[in-house]
């Protein structure tokens, strides 16, 4: 995962509440083989109506997205961050997060920033026009007119994203641990690592 | 001094803790991993783009399910049929490629051991008592009836165990569910887990994983307690576990990947220190009559939906919850009944005798004893999907699927199927489904689709007569 310290750029001054993971990838999106290119159906249903936020050139490519309460529910399918993150979207402001859909957004390198409504209902007016600022070392999220919101993430987490560390990867890193487990089950418990292989003769075919 | 009485839960964590963290979350080892095609393609996909390798291929198999056709797989020259679905067959197609790549045990289509992976596990003996293993589907649940803690994963999880054998959680709390005393004629498995569900609610046993104790669930064979374990996270929890013992022991030996020799009898001392202290404490009690517990089926669109037969549709003003009133207003509104109505008048248009919860030889045999002579009734279309290729074979050996078919159902290649209608096996909108498996959900077996939980005899029951039926009257 590419490290994340800080996220500038235009945003989706979008501001929809309870936006569940339907309408962030509809589930005719789920028989994908891949994370890339789910960015296509993202919002599908919203990009159907003329007019939309996500087509509006003024925003293209923004690596923010500003919306409402409860963002993210709905399924636990992961099929939601790697939209997002394969539209390009590196941090969401909202009030508020489905708890799984936030551990899915840190898992896949997009910061959820939590501000309350009166701060998203200045950004949401700011980033009209104007570019906005994640910072994840200061944590605070900031405008050209000065306004400086500041932001709260969980310290595992935060260290994660600024050094690009995902959960597989610091997991590695207890490589000894794990065999060291290992080891001991060997000798405690040797027929969990025993079992037959599949051959012929277990798998007969039809 | 005398160690605090354990839980079979507590006495399976311990065992597999790498590390603790200072916050209480542990690095659990994860000794078994059965992978399908649906959850795993970006999880490779995503090893592949780390350059990262499985740490211990042999502790993972996979074996394709939800998106496979339950029409036949080769023809009658045994050449292989494509799968018409352009997706479906590039999920498929996926799952071979990842696994050959990275040395991963694949059972495939054709196999005879091809079946749902719930089926699978248990039925080749990679489901042991005392393991860890994990799944990307939530029904992994079922496990945890040989006394394996199993539950359901997603997507980056399925990576992190492919790559670590490892997963880093937080201990859940425990709950005992306890079904003492005798069932009456008529009542299996089903209807015993419908009860718990209906009596707990299907949140019940949130943050909880469950222990399924008592006269009753000691009493049940594997297949009976993989149904019970089965739907334990339709009532909210994260596991069930039921304690190995003789029948688990007997049910493995001599399954092809249980162990063997020497292993076998170290394996069976160890599984016999793992039930549950007497003295053990858990965090929450329910018990259960098995008197009161009568053939069950569900009336909404949730799990905990429940009655028995002989019941009616419930009046949502019946609710004291002001939201559950709500839910049940909509849960009518879409199944398409008015409260008051008989459960017993209700008609039907689907059977579908399936799924990881009732697709077992015992779930085939109950439903063919009363099939048996009789008619599937007109205008019912009847599906019957064993749960895997050696319990058709079974089946069939022990002419079941004769049964079947003179009485007018379906006979079927294993797989998912109707239970989420991800392959084209669906119920269509507006119709009505007595099913037997564990989901309920608004367009679970298609979109529109009504459906019914029931036990497989209960279906069988149904597709006979034409509505939803008292098996008991039939038997
Ligand atoms: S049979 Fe149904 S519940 Fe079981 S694994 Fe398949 S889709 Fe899931």
């Amino acid at each position: 995962m590419n490290p994340v310290t800080t996220v500038s750029g235009t945003a989706y001054p979008w501001g929809a509440k309870n936006i569940d993971t339907d309408v962030i990838i509809p589930a005719h999106w789920l028989k994908t083989i891949t994370r890339a290119g789910l960015g296509r159906g993202a919002f599908e249903t919203v990009r159907a109506q003329p007019g939309n936020i996500f087509d509006d050139p003024a925003y293209a490519g923004a690596p923010i997205l500003i919306a409402g309460d409860n963002f993210g529910c709905g399924s636990s399918r992961e099929h939601a961050a790697w939209a997002l993150a394969d539209m390009g979207i590196k941090a969401v402001i909202a009030p508020s997060f489905s708890d799984i859909f936030s551990g899915n957004a840190f898992k896949n390198g997009i910061v959820p920033v939590v501000l309350p409504q009166d701060a998203v209902d200045r950004l949401l007016d700011v980033a009209k026009d104007q570019p906005i600022t994640v910072d994840l070392e200061t944590m605070t999220v900031t405008t050209p007119y000065q306004d400086r919101f500041t932001f709260a993430l969980d310290p595992f987490r935060r260290e994660c994203l600024m050094n690009g560390l995902d959960e597989v990867g610091l997991t590695l890193a207890r490589d000894a641990a794990i065999g060291a487990f290992e080891h001991a089950m060997t000798a405690g418990r040797p027929w969990v690592e025993g079992r037959a292989r599949l051959t012929a003769d277990v798998v007969p075919t039809i | 001094m005398a160690q605090r009485p354990q839980t079979l839960y507590e006495k399976i964590w311990a065992a597999h803790v790498v590390e603790r963290r200072p916050d209480g979350t542990c690095l659990i080892y994860i000794d078994r991993h059965l992978v399908h095609e649906v959850t795993s393609p970006q999880a490779f996909e995503g090893l592949r783009v780390a350059g990262r390798s499985v740490r211990r291929p042999e502790l993972t198999l996979a074996v394709p399910d939800h998106n496979l056709p339950t029409t036949p797989r080769v023809d009658a020259a045994g050449k292989l049929l494509p799968i018409t679905d352009p997706e479906s067959a590039q999920q498929l197609d996926a799952l071979r490629r990842n696994t050959a790549e990275f040395g991963i045990d694949y059972i495939d289509a054709t196999a005879a051991a091809q079946g749902i992976v719930h089926v699978v596990g248990p039925e080749q003996g990679f489901t042991l008592p005392g393991t860890t293993l994990v799944c990307g589907d939530s029904h992994t649940s079922a496990h945890g009836a040989l006394g394996a803690l199993a539950f359901g994963i997603g997507t980056s999880e399925v990576e992190h165990v492919l790559a670590t054998q490892t997963l880093l959680l937080s201990p859940s709390r425990t709950m005992e569910v306890r079904v003492d005393g005798t069932l009456g004629h008529g009542v299996s498995a089903k209807d015993v887990v419908l009860a718990i569900i209906g009596r707990i609610g299907a949140a019940g046993g949130t943050g909880h994983v469950i222990e399924f104790t008592g006269s009753v669930i000691r009493g049940l064979s594997v297949e009976g307690r993989l149904t019970i374990a089965n739907m334990s996270i339709e009532g909210g929890a994260r596991a069930g576990l039921i304690a190995p013992d003789e029948t688990t022991f007997a049910y493995l030996k001599g399954r092809p990947m249980a162990p063997k020799g020497a292993d076998w009898d170290r394996a069976v001392a160890w599984w016999r220190t793992l039930p549950s202290d007497p003295g053990a404490v858990y965090d929450k009690v329910v018990t259960l009559d098995a008197a009161e517990i009568a053939p069950n089926l569900t009336w909404g669109t949730s799990p905990e939906d429940v009655v028995p037969i002989t019941g009616v549709v419930p009046d949502p003003d019946s609710f004291a919850d002001p939201s559950k009133r709500e839910a049940a207003r909509k849960s009518l509104a879409y199944m398409g009944l008015e409260p008051g109505t008989a459960m017993r008048d209700v008609a039907i248009q689907h059977v579908f005798i399936g799924s990881c919860t009732n697709s077992r030889i015992e779930d085939l045999r109950a439903a063919a004893a009363v099939a048996r002579d009789r008619k599937v009734a007109d205008g019912v279309r009847a599906l019957v999907v064993p749960g895997s290729g050696l319990v058709k074979r079974q089946a069939e050996a022990e002419g079941l699927d004769r049964v079947f078919v003179e009485a007018g159902f379906e006979w079927r290649e294993p797989g998912c199927s109707m239970c989420l209608a991800m392959n084209p096996d669906k119920v269509p909108a507006g119709e009505r489904c007595a099913s037997t498996s564990n989901r309920n959900f608004v367009g679970r077996q298609g979109p529109g689709a009504r459906t019914h939980l029931l036990s497989p005899a209960m279906a069988a029951a149904a597709a006979v007569t034409g509505r939803l039926s008292d098996v008991r009257e039939l038997m």
